[in-house]
């Protein structure tokens, strides 16, 4: 039995601890203030707003005029749409899973390179420091259809290369080729995973006669399968939401005149709407068709990943 | 925290964040108006913030001087580099503008339409800016609704640039490529371009679509659009047939694509340049390309002449670049003053001064200046330069300023950008093969129009 001051004693300590707890509260919310104030006042003010330029007419310098939906009634029959997210749909289509599976087969490749490995991971991200305005150039030099570096090497196979950059049925092949490029972040997260699959699992399966493509396919791939579905869901956004290398190269100021259809991605012609025709509104509820569009898929992937992802801290 | 909830976290931060990349930001309008006296005999003060100009050369330098001269009490901040419109909007929609911009003259017409810029005819008057020297066509590329929003300063004007050892080669001669007959270009055009393992090696003749289709059509005695900017004009039959000959020079070469990468490969402002690496015949290009020409490789084998109708007479096609002041400027007056001392016929004959200066100590001949200024040009003309027509600079010299008595502009509209988006959609669809000219220029009629309306009514709406 418990005595009476040791009753007043354990009485006292739950609100010593809430006290602490609310003073910790407190503290972490001080802390999370700049970033929830930039939060609200950079991202989810302008967010809401754009909701509502979505359904006026609205050109910046002006004020907005109230036109309901008209504007998600003209992407209905405005044909650039369609194509803008056609092209947009094949890109993320075909660029994800290319960079999903190379950035894993470096990765792997990568894990098993000892002391050289810190070396290939340098070279490996240095591509992501170049600026995405550079790639875009870079993209007009190296696919070149008379003298870039891409159809001079496909050359030597005897293979001669299309025209990357002009000719419209390559122009998206030649983009998907070049992002390839930017795979050094998805690298460096598929190495770090890799570097957390627990050993002993690995050596069980050697003693269990595994082979090393049995304990990749088997152990590797599962354990990561969590920042695979993360890497996936991060691409896809990113493909959708491509922009600058396709503008530079085929709708920037060296080619103010020529804009290949084929290259006509979704945030190029929002951007296109907003501030070159100042169709703020119009851009606005194009913002959102990619947001619910965006969504969507997201939502799609996460569904599915109930299948297929691993997550250790869910197993009993 | 569980499987479930990371997922839920996770969606809710991408969903958040994807939102956030695809959202756009937006900027409230000023309203404010400018009742600002303009006034030639004020003496001015305050501050002048200059968007959109760079003083990278002695003509830029030596007219900012002069202008920075004539507002002895006022401080100017110029903002260097060229025009952001995406900058330049906001500042004017958050209350913020500069005082004065520097601009493609064919930007100006959107901008004026959205009240963007102001209305300079007090500027004018009160500054006592002598118009009549203006060139027309420039003045009426800033011109709408019988207002005047931007003060001309540069010209660009096209001429015809030959090699004339491949034209040598292939028997031909600078009237073959002129412009004055179709079929000689189309002869010409096949002539002259080679290949080489499968490659196309040399250009034969290079149309330049879509940029120079303006040119093409006005060539054929067409217009893209009306004389007073509210009807398009894009499938009338001298439009479809310009396209259709045009487009065609490139496919007798292998098409649009094999010469645009061919274009894109070659060294356009170095050495290398297509001149002087014998890998073009003939082109038409804005007269500025002579001055890269001379000072990167002054003894390549090219030549010069007029870009002519099909009736042979001199054509080119006006562009360049104007002042304009942007709503809500904090100082309209000394901006006025600003833009009249940067292109008054005094500061380009000081700038042509300079350049000749220093032409003559890089020992390379001085090729004239190209102004919104035609009596400034015409002195410039009889006191600088001399233009020795035995030799192929002194016929580019005089190319030039021919071309620059015989341009031609379209005029302004309140939907510039969406008009020529939609003339140069149909092009590139049809030099890549995606549509054919009738139908791709039908479909650009039906885009531009509406564009025009809309923007005429909202013009007219507005008052």
């Amino acid at each position: 039995m418990l005595s009476t001051s040791s009753k007043r004693r354990t009485a006292k300590q739950p609100r010593a601890a809430r006290a602490s707890t609310k003073g910790d509260t407190r503290a972490a919310f001080l802390f999370l203030s700049p970033w929830i104030i930039g939060f609200l006042v950079f991202t989810l003010w302008p967010v809401g707003y754009s909701a509502y330029l979505s359904l006026t007419d609205y050109d910046v310098l002006n004020n907005p005029n109230f036109v309901g939906l008209d504007n998600y009634r003209q992407m209905l029959s405005d044909p650039k749409v369609s194509l803008a997210l056609g092209n947009t749909i094949f890109y993320t289509v075909f660029s994800v899973p290319i960079h999903i599976i190379a950035a894993l087969a470096l990765a792997l490749l990568l894990n098993r390179a000892g002391r050289a490995a810190g070396f290939f991971r340098t070279a490996f991200y240095l591509p992501n420091m170049t600026p995405p305005v550079a790639v875009g150039v870079m993209v007009l030099l190296l696919l070149n259809g008379q003298n870039g570096l891409v159809n001079s090497v496909l050359g030597w196979f005897g293979i001669q290369g299309p025209d990357w950059t002009t000719d419209p049925n390559w122009v998206k092949p030649g983009l998907i080729l070049m992002s390839l490029l930017t795979l050094g972040g998805s690298i460096i997260i598929f190495l770090a995973a890799l570097r957390a699959v627990p050993e002993e699992l690995e050596e069980s399966a050697k003693l269990d006669g595994a082979n090393a493509w049995q304990r990749t396919l088997r152990i590797k791939l599962p354990m990561i399968s969590g920042t695979i579905f993360f890497l996936t869901i991060v691409n896809t956004i990113a493909a959708f939401q491509s922009f600058t290398e396709a503008y530079t190269a085929f709708f920037g100021s060296g080619s103010s005149t020529y804009g290949n259809d084929a290259a006509l991605f979704y945030g190029i012609y929002l951007f296109q709407q907003a501030f070159t025709f100042l169709h703020m509104g119009y851009a606005s509820a194009l913002a959102w068709l990619l947001f619910v569009v965006v969504l969507l898929v997201t939502l799609i992937q996460v569904r599915l990943s109930r299948r297929f992802v691993y997550y250790e801290s869910a197993q009993p | 925290m569980s499987a479930k909830a990371a997922r839920t976290a996770l969606l809710s931060v991408l969903s958040v964040a994807a939102l956030a990349l695809s959202g756009c930001a937006t900027g409230q309008a000023n309203h404010q108006t400018t009742s600002s006296s303009f006034d030639s005999s004020a003496q001015l003060k305050g501050k002048l913030t200059v968007m959109g100009f760079g003083t990278g050369d002695e003509v830029a330098t030596t007219r900012f001087d002069n202008a920075k001269a004539a507002l002895s009490g006022v401080q100017v901040n110029l903002l260097k580099g060229s025009l952001d419109i995406q900058q330049f909007l906001s500042s004017v929609a958050s209350g913020q503008s500069p005082d004065i911009i520097y601009g493609d003259r064919g930007q100006i017409d959107s901008f004026a339409a959205r009240g963007a810029v102001i209305p300079l005819d007090d500027c004018i008057s009160g500054e006592k800016i002598d118009t009549s020297s203006f060139r027309k066509t420039a003045l009426d590329q800033v011109s709408l609704n019988g207002h005047v929003y931007g003060i001309p300063e540069f010209n660009q004007v096209e001429i015809t640039m030959a090699n004339p050892v491949l034209l040598k080669q292939a028997g031909l001669d600078m009237a073959d490529i002129d412009g004055s007959s179709w079929d000689k270009i189309t002869a010409a055009s096949q002539s002259l371009s080679k290949t080489k393992d499968g490659k196309l090696a040399v250009i034969g003749y290079d149309s330049k679509l879509p940029d120079f289709f303006p040119l093409w059509v006005k060539a054929n005695g067409g217009s893209l659009i009306s004389d007073d900017g509210k009807k398009a004009t894009l499938d009338s039959p001298e439009v479809v047939q310009a396209l259709t000959f045009a487009a065609a020079i490139y496919q007798k070469q292998g098409g649009f694509g094999a010469v645009k990468a061919f274009r894109d490969s070659a060294d356009f402002f170095g050495k290398g340049n297509q001149f002087a690496s014998n890998t073009l015949g003939a082109m038409a290009m804005e007269q500025w390309y002579v001055n890269i020409l001379n000072d990167v490789s002054p003894k390549a084998d090219v030549d010069f002449t007029t870009f002519k109708d099909r009736q042979g007479a001199p054509l080119s096609f006006s562009s360049g670049s104007a002042w304009a002041i942007p709503k809500g400027s904090p100082n309209p007056g000394a901006a006025c003053r600003f833009a009249k001392s940067m292109t008054s016929t005094d500061s380009w004959m000081k700038a042509a001064a300079a350049r000749v200066q220093a032409r003559e100590k890089d020992g390379k001949p001085f090729t004239g200046l190209f102004t919104g200024n035609q009596m400034a040009d015409q002195k410039i003309k009889d006191q600088f330069v001399k233009a020795d027509p035995a030799t192929n600079w002194g016929r580019a010299i005089e190319a030039s300023y021919t071309a620059n008595e015989s341009s031609f502009a379209y005029p302004a509209n309140p939907a510039g950008a969406e008009f020529k988006t939609a003339w140069q959609d149909a092009v590139n669809h049809v030099i890549n093969g995606q549509d054919q000219p009738a139908s791709a220029l039908a479909k650009a009629q039906q885009v531009a129009q509406k564009a025009l309306d809309a923007g005429w009514a909202q013009l007219n709406g507005a008052g």
